[in-house]
């Protein structure tokens, strides 16, 4: 239990007096079980694949351990009343998915294809550039308000990181989705950086419109229609994220800012009639695109049957992959308790088998077991973000949060029910365990993000400046 | 703000519930079909992770294991090895990497890979003591000599099959079908492998290599038949002995028609007794035999012989046919091997079994047990009774006008010095108007000086490379009959 509890309780005042306790040292020993299973995992790996502890063990421990913490001090130091599960629960995604990524590393089938062999290290650079961006987070924005000053500097930044993948010469098409940039040798994806900026904008808008917005409409049917200059943005919003589904056929990420948007919305508005419209038009939408688009056809078709685009993938037929059935076949292997660490055959996924499809390859090694721990610690972040969202004392906060964290259950949602076959697979990855470095640091910043708004949301208020009038009375006393 | 917001964390946790039930479905209900599909690779890689258990004739394996990785990508670690494929493949089946598995490999494969429930309780302790997982052999009832002879001789003649079986237990002792083919030739993944295969496809291959002729070819069995047929006429009481004579004119022309029934040269059958008509192999007796005991009996006889249902050995034959649809001429027919009368070598090695074993037909069967990796027993098979097509008296009558035939008749070819041999010829004619080169069988039996017979064998040869002329049962398929009951006979010494 920590040391600042019960902080000032000698003066009244509006705002919530009684200081939330810090947690620092709980954080502190989730994070050693964060940081000491996916070590264990690593050890199994070794043993599973070579029959011996891996000889990286210790290095990769202390390189794990070395992240945590330094961004545990950095929380202790700068925002010491942050939520106290969000730092250790990444970290133990983060390390499962770097063991993950690891195993499939030792891959003859994908080293022979040059899809795995190095790409652990990197991961772990990524991480270790995600967690620096983390800790610049919490050390430079000491108070996630400020970011409310940059509403429309970041709806500019949205769209440009946006659009970026259609300029000629910058942007690449992989496997069919025009999503990433080129730069140097590095590809970035814009749209994971995209999502924060744009939750940004939409909380900083939304915060300025959300009355106009709620109040000055005319009831219609049951429903509360706004007015069209409140409406605006809401279609222009619409309208570029259906512009992106078509121009880079990335069906996930115009889902997820749509959602993310609908969501504030109608957290800021209180109206449920703006989650009927948002569905009424991501409908059409989602109709009128597919009615033109093969890919997004194709992507349904493949969701229906997989296994039909299995054997035409198999047969040689353009524009089908076998993926989706791969994965079927992984998680099916894998059943209730899994192969165990190394010993499954995820590789036969391919290239994929590491970043998009990486819950295939958990949930052949895992089990039907480890999918579920994986989807309850993405619930536990989903929640405790929302639950910041709750605690945040001002609307900014609240929505900036709920943004954040909506955001984050979207994707996850989108990913995971891709991937097992729930819905039609959009090619986004799995925050946290994929393969991917915009992913990873993008994701630690969005961490930072949340963590200050907690731990501006439980900071106790400070206490009030003495009061002139009451230093009068003193005076004045006889 | 608080009470969307509430709502959005419900909708959240909605969102995470659907994973989680998703997840259970994929992972708890559709589990086992996802993991047992046979496009899922993981099937196959199982199958080749350990090195293989082995097919086992006389003690000695017919099948081995090579580590078959190269340069690591192969994710198959072990290749199946065949010594002596081409011998064997009629009783292994083949089990490669790119094309699946047959006959024994695949039917026992759950044995073979060692992932068979049977073994689950040995696995897990082999799991808990650290010690890698094995597979179990299949030891077969083959005899090496014999189906060495079988084979040696076929090739020598072309195309053709050997079924031998033990009459007293119903033990197959040899399987055998050329042209043949080297399952090891296609066992891996590799390009070759592949071009391996495609040769032997029947529509790259007139000759049809990989099919098992010995279980899965019917041929008009000629000749051969009218042991059936005498069979039905003492069991029906037509004729009541071997030396008795029958009611037969020469020439016989087929009941309701102005056909003649014709036989093979100027032969004395006309009135003859069974045991001449059987030593000279007269058409007309035993056609009129079949004519007047009617399709009814005639059917039922050649039921219990086995024809018209599939054995199991437990590699499937196909089913012998007898007509059940015909009238009393195509009866007739039926009744000497013509007409729609088909049989398998092993259908044939069946009937002369019976007769050897004085009447009791036993279940055919080739494995023998199936071992565990540590050479335990895990199933034994037990010699069964299939059928009881003859009483014991008429069997020995049966038996002694089958001797006759190989003492001095057509079947002298497969006589065995200090051995009674019994057996009968067949030049099956076939193809639009008989214009195909007829196949020559050969079924017969060998008795050992204390009553007892130890092997029972049928032989077809389908020469397209001979004259004409020169096929007849007696010259092409009875040595390669007497190589091999003299084959089972020494390896008995």
């Amino acid at each position: 239990m920590s040391s600042s509890t019960n902080t000032p309780t000698h003066h009244t005042s509006t705002i919530g007096s009684i200081g939330a306790p810090s947690r620092r040292n709980t954080e502190l020993a989730l994070l050693v079980f964060a940081v000491v299973i996916p070590v264990f995992a690593y050890a199994n790996v070794g043993l599973a694949i070579d029959d011996k502890v891996p000889a990286g063990l210790l290095s990769y421990g202390l390189g794990l351990g070395l992240l945590a913490g330094v961004a545990h001090l950095v929380v202790r130091k700068f925002a010491p009343y942050a939520d106290p599960l969000l730092l250790p629960v990444a970290t133990l995604l983060n390390g499962l998915g770097l063991v993950m990524i690891w195993r499939l590393d030792q891959s003859k089938l994908l080293q022979s294809i040059k899809q795995a062999g190095t790409a652990a290290p990197r991961q772990l650079m990524y991480t270790a550039l995600g967690i620096a961006l983390f800790v610049i987070v919490l050390i430079f924005l000491k108070d996630h308000r400020v970011l409310q000053r940059y509403t429309y500097i970041s709806m500019v930044g949205a769209l440009v990181l946006l659009l970026l993948p259609l300029v000629p010469g910058l942007g690449a098409n992989i496997y069919g989705a025009k999503i990433w940039i080129h730069v140097g040798s590095f590809s970035i994806q814009p749209g994971e950086f995209a999502k924060i900026v744009l939750a940004i904008f939409f909380a900083g808008y939304l915060m300025v419109k959300r009355d106009a917005l709620a109040l000055a409409s005319r009831r219609f049917m049951g429903l509360y229609l706004p007015r069209g200059r409140d409406l605006g943005p809401i279609l222009v919003v619409w309208f570029i994220s259906i512009l992106i589904l078509v121009f880079e056929t990335d069906l996930g990420t115009s889902l997820l800012f749509f959602g993310m948007f609908i969501i504030m919305l109608y957290v800021a508005t209180e109206r449920t009639s703006w989650i009927v419209f948002g569905l009424l038009m991501s409908a059409a939408g989602a109709v009128g695109v597919a009615t033109f688009e093969t890919h997004v056809q194709q992507r349904v078709q493949a969701w229906l049957d997989p296994m039909h685009e299995f054997m035409q993938s198999r047969q040689g037929v353009p524009g089908h992959t076998e993926q989706s059935m791969q994965a079927l076949w992984a998680f099916g292997s894998g059943g209730t308790l899994g192969t165990g660490w190394g010993q499954g055959h995820s590789e036969l996924i391919r290239f994929a088998a590491n970043s998009d499809f990486i819950l295939a390859s958990f949930g052949e090694e895992m089990g039907l077991a480890g999918i579920m721990a994986i989807l309850v610690l993405y619930g536990l972040i989903v929640e405790r973000g929302i639950r910041t969202a709750l605690a945040a004392r001002d609307p900014f906060g609240k929505l900036l949060a709920v943004g954040l964290s909506g955001g984050f259950a979207l994707q996850v949602f989108v990913v995971a029910g891709g991937v097992m076959g729930l819905i039609p697979l959009t090619g986004m990855t799995m925050p946290f365990v994929a393969y991917g470095g915009s992913s990873v640091i993008a994701n630690w910043a969005l961490m930072g993000i949340l963590i200050r708004i907690s731990d501006t949301a439980r900071r106790p208020a400070p206490a009030p400046a003495p009061s002139p009038d009451a230093e009068m009375t003193q005076v004045v006393r006889p | 703000m608080n009470k969307p917001l509430r709502r959005i964390a419900i909708f959240c946790g909605l969102l995470v519930l659907a994973l989680l039930l998703r997840d259970n479905y994929v992972q708890y209900v559709q589990a086992d079909g996802l993991r047992s599909d046979s496009n899922n690779r993981r099937v196959a890689i199982e199958r080749y992770a350990t090195p293989r258990g082995d097919i086992i004739v006389d003690g000695n394996p017919v099948t081995g294991a090579v580590k078959s990785k190269k340069n690591g990508i192969d994710d198959f670690e072990y290749k199946r090895t065949y010594k002596n494929g081409p011998m064997w493949a009629p009783v292994t089946g083949y089990a490669s990497q790119a094309f699946d598995a047959s006959q024994l490999e695949k039917l026992d494969d759950g044995i073979l890979t060692g992932n068979d429930d049977r073994l689950f309780f040995r696995n897990t302790l082999d799991m808990l003591t650290g010690k890698k997982q094995q597979g179990g052999n299949v030891v077969t009832t083959l005899n090496a000599a014999a189906q060495k002879a079988a084979y040696q001789g076929l090739l020598s003649r072309g195309k053709g099959a050997v079924a031998a079986i033990n009459p007293q237990t119903g033990a197959i002792l040899a399987l055998a079908s050329t042209p043949s083919y080297d399952p090891s030739a296609f066992a891996g993944t590799s390009g070759s492998d592949e071009k391996a295969w495609n040769k032997l496809q029947k529509k790259n291959n007139p000759d049809d290599p990989m099919l098992n002729r010995a279980l899965r070819e019917t041929y008009p069995p000629g000749s051969t038949f009218k042991v059936v047929t005498a069979a039905a006429a003492l069991e029906n009481g037509l004729y009541t002995s071997a030396d008795q004579h029958t009611d037969s004119p020469l020439p016989y022309i087929l009941p309701g028609t102005t056909t003649e029934l014709k036989n093979e040269g100027n032969i004395p059958c006309k009135n003859a007794s069974m045991r001449i008509a059987l030593r000279f192999s007269c058409n007309t007796v035993f056609g009129k035999i079949g004519a007047d005991l009617r399709k009814e009996k005639m059917l039922t006889e050649a039921e219990k012989f086995g024809f018209n249902s599939e054995q199991l050995t437990p590699v499937r034959s196909n089913a012998s046919v007898f007509p059940t649809k015909m009238d009393r001429p195509q009866t007739a027919l039926s009744s000497i091997g013509q007409f729609e009368t088909a049989a398998t070598p092993l259908q044939m090695a069946m009937v002369a079994s019976a007769v050897a074993n004085n009447g009791t037909l036993m279940k055919p069967y080739m494995v023998d047990k199936l071992q565990a990796p540590n050479l335990d027993v895990i199933s034994q098979t037990e010699p069964e009774k299939l059928s009881q097509p003859l009483s014991e008296s008429n069997a020995q009558i049966l038996q002694d006008m089958m001797e006759t035939v190989v003492k001095q008749g057509t079947g002298t070819n497969a006589q065995i010095p200090n051995v009674t041999v019994g057996g009968k010829t067949g030049t099956a004619q076939h193809g639009v108007a008989n214009s195909e080169k007829p196949y020559a069988w050969f079924i017969s039996y060998a008795k050992l000086p204390d009553g007892s017979s130890p092997v029972a064998v049928a032989v077809v040869v389908e020469d397209g490379s001979a004259n004409r002329d020169d096929i007849s049962g007696g010259g092409l398929a009875a040595p390669i009959a007497r190589d091999v009951m003299k084959a089972v006979i020494d390896s008995k010494k």
